[in-house]
């Protein structure tokens, strides 16, 4: 770990002042990805602003019937909030999907939307990887990629972004409150993070000085039918080799609006709104789901270790709505 | 025979220390002032080091030296002298010897300094450049240059073939040819290796290294060196895990003594998590097995052939194949075992080395056929059970295996089994019965022991041994205590210290067998001293005992045959003046009477998995491991021991894999996030059942060794219940989800 100097931001406002001064200045909150790549040399910033007594720490109901989650609480306190649990149970479910109770009760909100990929080369300073050190290479695609992307994926990249709260956050279809020196913007989720391209080391929308203050949520919470389905290695403390949230909105059996997002498939929580539009006003069948499975995955891409993943994914979107639709096992 | 400690669940003595954090772990002495070394590891598999440019390192306050091929003192030249007690054939390593590249994240500096932090920010500075040369890493691609495995290393027997494959093969109606794959392991205890230095005033070196053996790390460290032996004291008090991964000295006691004697001070080196996976390694293995049968079940035919990697400069050996010869009543026998040498680290044995691989590879093969026989693979088993050794056509000295066929099944409830694959479901879940045997070596090697009896009433006892979590102390106190019939809390157990009188490597399941024997040994020695002392006191009413004749309980010493008649070992004592009586003892395995024996452990492990027909995810919902283990010491460690092994088992069937990426040479998941070993969530029900035996022949103190057995046979079982759920056989470990889906 290289040295570094540390201040506590006081304000949202002095905050983004001292990051957009300092090109080698990064925020600091739970510190639970950050600190890891600094001790192994993958990340380097000289100096480290401190927001975590900035006030965006509450959770609070907004003028549109919605809840606005500041980007300080935890992972922890928003999956036990009795309002995300009641009204955006989709979201508390996968946030306790991810990582472990410790990492949970320090990571924030805000810090969960900017982590880094666990692409094994990203970590690992002594192989080429265009993310860490664009125009190095990529040694994934020709490497053990048995976690990366299958969607989206460009020549220069196919990492993956680990987050699962951030797939109920796509499927829920939030907004991202940010600040910087120019003000205030919302970043509508699906405009947040990015798809590698041949930018892989920009991870999201934001802009370096930009601040995370809040995130979002819309009214609708498909509190009544969802899911939040993971699959993976191990039975907890594992990334998602593939994830899937799912949220209808029903009437009777009928599908008003389905949302489907997947996470561990691509470098953003996957979404194809074309595909979830066929369910509209659709019955909730297996059937119906393998066909928007099908389409989901079309565009679907393998390499040597992943191609698992395509197969896996279409069982997975289905399973996860026969979940939310309640459906009768097996049929 | 009626015990009051021997065989009871008796908590870890160690516990509470433990608990409390009071129990110091290699890393955590820090009260005497000390410098910090930080390993830089080499990027590539194979080349030189062009240039190692420390000066920028140097430069900065508080760094005091690197140390590197540039800059080593003479060192001993000889390979015998880097040889350790565990050390396979061939040239071991030599951490810094020159620029040569052997292995990715081979250590090639060590930057000192005032902390650790700025060590490692140093290492950063240091500029390295290689000269890079094609290395090979892949098995399965380079068989070709597979070489007959040859040498001798401790614990290793050459396979042996018996009578005549081919020809009864021939015969055989009934065949099965298949081959098995798993990747490597990397041992992963929860403690970092670790050694610390401290250079004392006399010149003498303290070293507190994490080992399994502090007399082989004090060996290693006085040839390399040229020290003699009173100037190196090793200690390893406490050891959070191993495996097996300390059994050999690791590099960071190498880089630490040497950055200690040339800087005349003290200094810790502790790896990072990452550079675990730079040394020892369970190795990758490809097995094929060849069974023919008569159509009743009985074994015709047996081949059994491995090749395993080892690295360039050493024949890692280990009993991969032999077990096949061992476990089944067959004439006809052909073993062969190979090893194709790669540009890696040399493997090391890991919790039941050899046999946590190569049984996979016999026993999912016995299931197989069983299913091509249709016979039920427990009875299959059952039908090709032997008393006597085959082979050898030894006697086993006690096996109680199929006692643990027996209570196994019935606990698991073997009979609900429906045999047809693919038959049993419950809602998603297609569920799998499974099971396998399991076999390891009872072993008993030599070992000494100290006992130190004072008026005061308390007794310790100590031995060079080690306790990497197992209960080495917790055991070694139960058997004092009781042999002087002395209450647990008067009893203090030693260990881990090279100035403790002889104990081998702890490892192989061998220290319960041969330190508790040693310190049985030396508590029969006091008995027989005090019994003395108590004759020789005025009017004594134990005048014409014989030692037959008295009983040691409570603190005192009775007479069998008049209760009333007793005496406190203190008062002995006392009226001898005496402050403290202290003796040794040896304990040598009866080799004679031993060498007329097979000597194994056995387990029989049923499994039920859960596989989820579309999605592949697999659950172990249950696992009953029937062990026979000779005599249990301690009823709740040895559980804990067998849940240990199981869930390694678990592990071993469904998680565990380094995976090498033959670009570059190198194990790439190499941190706790990406090599999966077992969660709480992955553990369900796990029952443990002890069939005991009467052994005396194994050791004098009637244990066989519960290490490895555990371990053994689970992967097996687990991998035969899935293709009972699924229909579908898996040949390579782990079995993720997409192999099944």
């Amino acid at each position: 770990m290289r040295p570094f100097t540390y201040n506590r931001a006081t304000d949202v406002a002095a905050a983004v002042e001292q990051v957009s001064l300092n090109k080698e200045a990064k925020f600091i909150a739970g510190g639970t990805n950050l600190l890891d790549l600094m001790k192994i040399d993958v990340m380097h910033p000289q100096h480290l602003v401190d927001i975590t007594r900035l006030a965006l720490n509450t959770i609070e109901d907004t003028a549109n019937g919605g809840l606005r989650l500041g980007a300080l609480v935890t992972n922890a306190d928003t999956a036990y909030n009795e309002k995300v649990e009641q009204r955006y149970p989709l979201l508390s479910h996968a946030i306790l999907a991810g990582a472990s109770a410790q990492l949970r009760n320090k990571a924030t909100d805000g810090g969960n939307l900017l982590q880094r990929t666990r692409c094994y080369y990203f970590y690992d300073k002594a192989t080429p990887c265009n993310k860490r050190e664009p125009g190095s290479g990529c040694s994934a695609k020709e490497g053990f990629n048995r976690i990366h992307a299958i969607l989206g994926t460009s020549e220069h990249c196919i990492a993956t972004h680990p987050s699962d709260m951030c797939v109920a956050l796509a499927a829920l279809e939030a907004t991202v409150q940010v600040s910087g020196p120019n003000g205030d913007r919302a970043i509508p989720f699906a405009d947040f993070h990015r798809l590698p391209g041949d930018t892989p080391h920009i991870d999201s929308n934001l802009k370096e000085d930009e601040i995370i203050t809040a995130i979002e949520l819309p009214a609708k919470g498909f509190e009544k039918n969802f899911t939040y389905l993971k699959l993976r290695d191990r039975q907890s403390y594992a990334f998602a080799l593939v994830s899937v949230a799912a949220a209808l909105d029903m009437d009777g059996n009928t599908i008003k609006e389905a949302r489907i997002a997947l996470g561990g498939v691509a470098h953003k929580p996957w979404r194809n709104t074309a595909a979830e539009e066929m369910l509209a006003n659709q019955p909730a069948t297996t059937e119906n789901f393998r066909k928007v499975a099908e389409t989901i995955l079309q565009e679907a891409k393998g390499f040597k270790y992943n191609a698992f993943k395509i197969e896996l994914a279409k069982r997975a979107i289905v399973r996860a709505l026969q979940q939310a639709a309640k459906l009768e096992e097996g049929a | 025979m009626q015990t009051k400690y021997i065989g009871k669940s008796v908590s870890r003595v160690d516990g509470p220390a433990k608990v409390k954090g009071e129990a110091k772990y290699i890393a955590e002495f820090n009260e005497r002032e000390h410098l910090h070394g930080y390993v830089i590891s080499s990027r590539i598999a194979k080349g030189k080091i062009t240039k190692l440019d420390a000066s920028k390192a140097l430069a900065l306050d508080g760094v005091v030296e690197v140390f590197s091929h540039q800059n080593l003192p003479r060192l001993a030249w000889l390979d015998l002298s880097y040889k350790d007690m565990d050390a396979p054939p061939g040239s071991p390593f030599r951490p810094l010897y020159n620029n040569k590249i052997k292995f990715s994240m081979q250590p090639i500096a060590l930057v000192v300094a005032k902390t650790f932090e700025l060590a490692r920010y140093a290492s950063l500075l240091v500029e390295v450049e290689y000269e890079v040369e094609p290395h090979i890493t892949n098995l399965e691609d380079n068989l070709d240059k597979a070489q007959e495995a040859s040498g001798m290393r401790f614990g290793y027997e050459p396979p042996s073939s018996r009578g005549n494959f081919e020809a009864a093969y021939a015969e055989a109606n009934v065949t099965l040819e298949e081959s098995y794959f798993h990747g490597a392991e990397h041992h992963n205890p929860m403690e970092m290796h670790a050694t610390t230095v401290f250079y004392e005033k006399d010149d003498t070196l303290t070293i507190y290294d994490k080992t399994q053996g502090v007399l082989n790390s004090q060996h290693y460290v006085a040839m390399i060196f040229g020290l003699s032996k009173d100037r190196v004291r090793v200690l390893s008090p406490f050891i959070g895990g191993a495996f097996g991964s300390a059994l050999r000295p690791q590099y960071q006691l190498f880089l630490a003594t040497l950055a200690a004697l040339e800087l005349k001070q003290s200094v810790k080196v502790v790896l990072t998590r990452q550079q675990m996976f730079s040394f020892s390694h369970r190795p990758i293995t490809l097995q094929t097995m060849t069974l023919g049968a008569s159509p009743d079940g009985k074994l015709q035919a047996i081949r059994h052939a491995a090749y395993s990697e080892t690295s360039q400069f050493e024949n890692y050996l280990e009993n991969i194949v032999n077990w096949s010869g061992k476990l089944y009543s067959c004439d006809d026998v052909e073993l062969e075992y190979k090893l194709v040498k790669l540009d890696t680290y040399s493997p090391l044995d890991m919790r039941a080395p050899g046999a946590a691989t190569g049984v996979v590879a016999l026993e999912c093969a016995m299931d197989e056929l069983s299913y091509k026989l249709n016979i039920d693979p427990l009875e299959l088993r059952l039908r090709n059970y032997t008393d006597i050794q085959p082979g050898s056509k030894k006697p086993f000295s006690s096996k109680e295996l199929r006692a643990c066929y027996q209570q196994g099944a019935e606990r698991f409830g073997w009979d609900k089994r429906n045999p047809q694959p693919r038959s049993m479901q419950e809602g998603h879940n297609l569920v799998g019965y499974g099971m396998a045997t399991g076999i390891w070596d009872a072993m008993q090697l030599p070992a000494r022991a100290k006992a130190v009896f004072t008026a005061d009433g308390k007794l310790t006892v100590s031995s060079a041994t080690a306790d990497i979590g197992t209960g080495t102390y917790t055991i070694m106190t139960q058997i004092a205590a009781e042999t002087l019939g002395l209450p647990l809390e008067q009893v203090t157990a030693q260990l881990g210290d090279s100035s403790m009188p002889l104990s081998l490597l702890e490892g192989g399941s061998a220290t319960a067998a041969s330190v508790g024997t040693a310190v049985m040994y030396v508590c029969q020695k006091l008995q027989k001293n005090l019994l003395k002392l108590a004759r020789n006191l005025k009017n004594s009413p134990f005048a014409k005992a014989k030692l037959a004749d008295v009983l040691f309980e409570d603190g005192n010493m009775i007479l069998k045959n008049d209760p009333e008649v007793s005496i406190a070992l203190t008062t002995i004592l006392q009226q001898n003046d005496l402050k403290v009586l202290e003796k040794k003892a040896t304990a040598m395995p009866n080799l004679l009477k031993q060498s007329r024996y097979a000597r194994n452990t056995h387990s029989a492990v049923f499994v039920e998995v859960h596989v989820d027909e579309d999605l592949g995810t697999i659950i172990v919902k249950r696992v009953v491991s029937a062990i026979a283990g000779g005599r249990i010491l301690n009823a709740k460690t040895a559980h804990s021991q067998i849940l240990g092994g199981v869930v390694w088992g678990i592990s071993m069937a469904l998680q565990e894999d380094t995976f090498m990426d033959h670009t570059f040479g190198r194990f790439m998941n190499h941190d706790l996030a990406e090599y999966h070993v077992p969660v709480n969530a992955d553990i369900r029900d796990i029952e443990v059942i002890f069939v005991e035996e009467q052994d005396k022949v194994a050791s004098p103190i009637g244990v066989k060794g519960l290490g490895e057995i555990g371990l053994v046979g689970v992967a097996a079982a687990i991998a035969n219940a899935i293709y009972h759920a699924t229909g579908k056989r898996v040949r390579d470990l782990p079995i993720t989800l997409d192999k099944v889906m």
